[in-house]
């Protein structure tokens, strides 16, 4: 069958490059969602002005009263930060699937040639905006606010957001996962599951501090290892390559496995006939 | 045949939705699976798009194995159904160009402009999905399902809770499409003039299997009956 115009009807193309352009249009979605409605973008940044705002007064506070915070003083606030990019990350996957179920839109986008791994891809192009979105505004307001700009840390800024930015995508596949599976009754794990990760990655301490049957648990993860990185950083202490190779090795284990078991719930989503069915 | 389908199961844990079911549908033809609720009907759409795995049994559309080469033909098929939706605070233009994309149509801008002017969609073109009527929506979900010209259309339900009037368009630009392209339409749904309307076959389901199948036509002479909706009652009340 030809088209109207006469053209040969090929087959699905298969190339990267049409791979690209669907997770593009998947992209292009949630830029629409996003442009279409300003209050959400200003969300998006809120949540992590305020905790920098907060946080720069706590660090005003012990500046003054602790010799570990005097010794640099960005450490509260660059800790507060990177979390951010973390716990951004994540979210920036998991919102956008919901936004899928909300809308009960799987059923279209699985009878197009999109591939599970492309929307995989999308979600996570839409996480990087998001994240960048919600947290540099709040790096730069702490600049006039605190005199503080975390910036100045160079090259391993870049490393830390990405190390996080993975961690978070991680996490965010792993819980789209759990909540096709088990349905939006889950989804209340986008907020909560990443915190059962905060007292363990010493953000705002260091790992030494948790009792010792907790240190391997806690440098099992890729987080425990940049904040870890980032002290030493701060502290002129040099750039830590352990941690970096550590926090690195153990982000592509996170992701093959947040990655293995999206798709693994996608085969059983088809099993059982749940794109058809998902939704609020 | 742009579908052969053979020996088509599909069990939820004991219950089985779809029993064994073989048919085949040929190029061009306009297809009803007609049947009561739980029939089998949806379930077997589900599996003929893939996005649904079956129990058991082959599926091969527009030449490509369903079960291991559906990538293959999706491009060339697409699908609409009340019961799926599209994202709400997206407008119309928004969609149709994801969806375009997805589906890798040249031309996109062109292609929408003319699917907005035959399905009568140009008033509401920059108005978000979410504060249409039903009617409205129905005729976006059918650009959407229009978008990359398929050859195979596959539609759950098209006209479900319209009014007769938007009921009776939507009908219409089926007919118009299937007449400019020969595509293939393969539609559940419960309308049976609307089936009568539209297809030149009709399976009948029940209990997941098919019962019957012949030209609406046939199946009136068969059962000795005036029109569609009494076959139905027949094979629905008494097999």
């Amino acid at each position: 069958m030809a088209d109207r115009h006469g053209a040969p009807r090929p087959g699905t193309r298969q190339g990267l490059g049409e791979s690209l352009n669907r997770s593009y249009a998947m992209l292009l979605r949630h830029v629409y969602l996003l442009r279409g409605s300003w209050p959400r973008v200003l969300e998006l940044a809120y949540w992590p002005v305020m905790q920098m705002i907060l946080w720069g007064f706590i660090t005003q506070f012990f500046t003054g009263h602790s010799e570990w915070v005097a010794q640099a003083a960005g450490l509260l606030l660059a800790a507060v930060l990177l979390w951010d990019v973390l716990f951004r990350a994540q979210l920036g996957v998991t919102l956008p699937f919901y936004e899928e179920l909300y809308s009960r839109n799987l059923g279209h986008l699985f009878v197009s040639p999109l591939r599970p791994w492309e929307l995989i891809a999308s979600l996570l192009g839409i996480s990087t905006l998001r994240t960048l979105i919600g947290v540099v505004p709040a790096a730069l307001l702490a600049i006039p606010l605190y005199h503080y700009s975390i910036f100045t840390m160079g090259l391993p800024l870049i490393v830390f957001f990405v190390q996080l930015l993975v961690t978070g995508w991680a996490l965010g596949l792993m819980i789209s996962g759990l909540v096709l599976r088990f349905g939006l009754g889950a989804q209340s794990l986008a907020w909560v599951a990443i915190f059962a990760l905060a007292p363990i990655s010493g953000i705002y301490y260091p790992i030494e501090v948790l009792p010792a049957w907790l240190q391997p648990l806690a440098l099992a993860l890729p987080s425990a290892h940049v904040f870890e990185g980032m002290r030493a950083v701060l502290l002129d202490e040099g750039f830590h390559t352990g941690h970096f190779a550590a926090a690195l090795a153990l982000n592509l284990v996170y992701l093959v496995l947040g990655a293995a078991l999206f798709m693994r719930v996608f085969a059983l989503a088809r099993e059982r006939g749940l794109l058809l069915h998902s939704g609020e | 045949m742009a579908i052969e389908v053979s020996e088509l199961t599909k069990n939820f844990g004991p219950a089985t939705a779809v029993d064994a079911v073989s048919f085949d549908i040929a190029t061009g033809s306009a297809t009803a699976l007609l049947g009561p609720n739980g029939a089998g009907k949806t379930t077997t759409l589900a599996m003929l798009l893939g996005l649904m795995t079956p129990t058991f049994g082959h599926i091969r559309v527009l030449g490509a194995d369903m079960l291991r080469d559906r990538y293959a033909v999706l491009n060339r098929m697409n699908y609409a159904s009340p019961y799926i939706d599209l994202p709400q605070r997206l407008t119309v233009r928004e969609n149709l160009v994801v969806y375009g994309r997805l589906y890798g149509v040249r031309g996109l801008k062109a292609r929408i402009h003319q699917l907005a002017e035959e399905l009568e969609l140009e008033s509401l073109i920059n108005r978000p999905y979410r504060e249409l009527s039903a009617g409205q929506r129905t005729r976006v979900a059918l650009a959407k399902a229009l978008i990359n010209e398929p050859e195979l259309l596959l539609l759950d339900e098209p006209t479900a809770s319209l009014d007769p009037d938007t009921g009776d368009r939507i009908r219409g630009w089926l007919e118009a499409y299937r007449a400019q392209t020969g595509a293939t339409m393969v539609l559940a749904s419960h309308n049976m003039p609307e089936v009568e309307r539209l297809c030149d076959r009709v399976l009948m389901m029940r209990g997941g299997r098919i019962v019957d199948d012949g030209t609406p036509e046939g199946l009136r002479a068969r059962y000795g009956r005036r029109n569609l909706e009494e076959v139905f009652l027949d094979v629905a009340r008494h097999g």
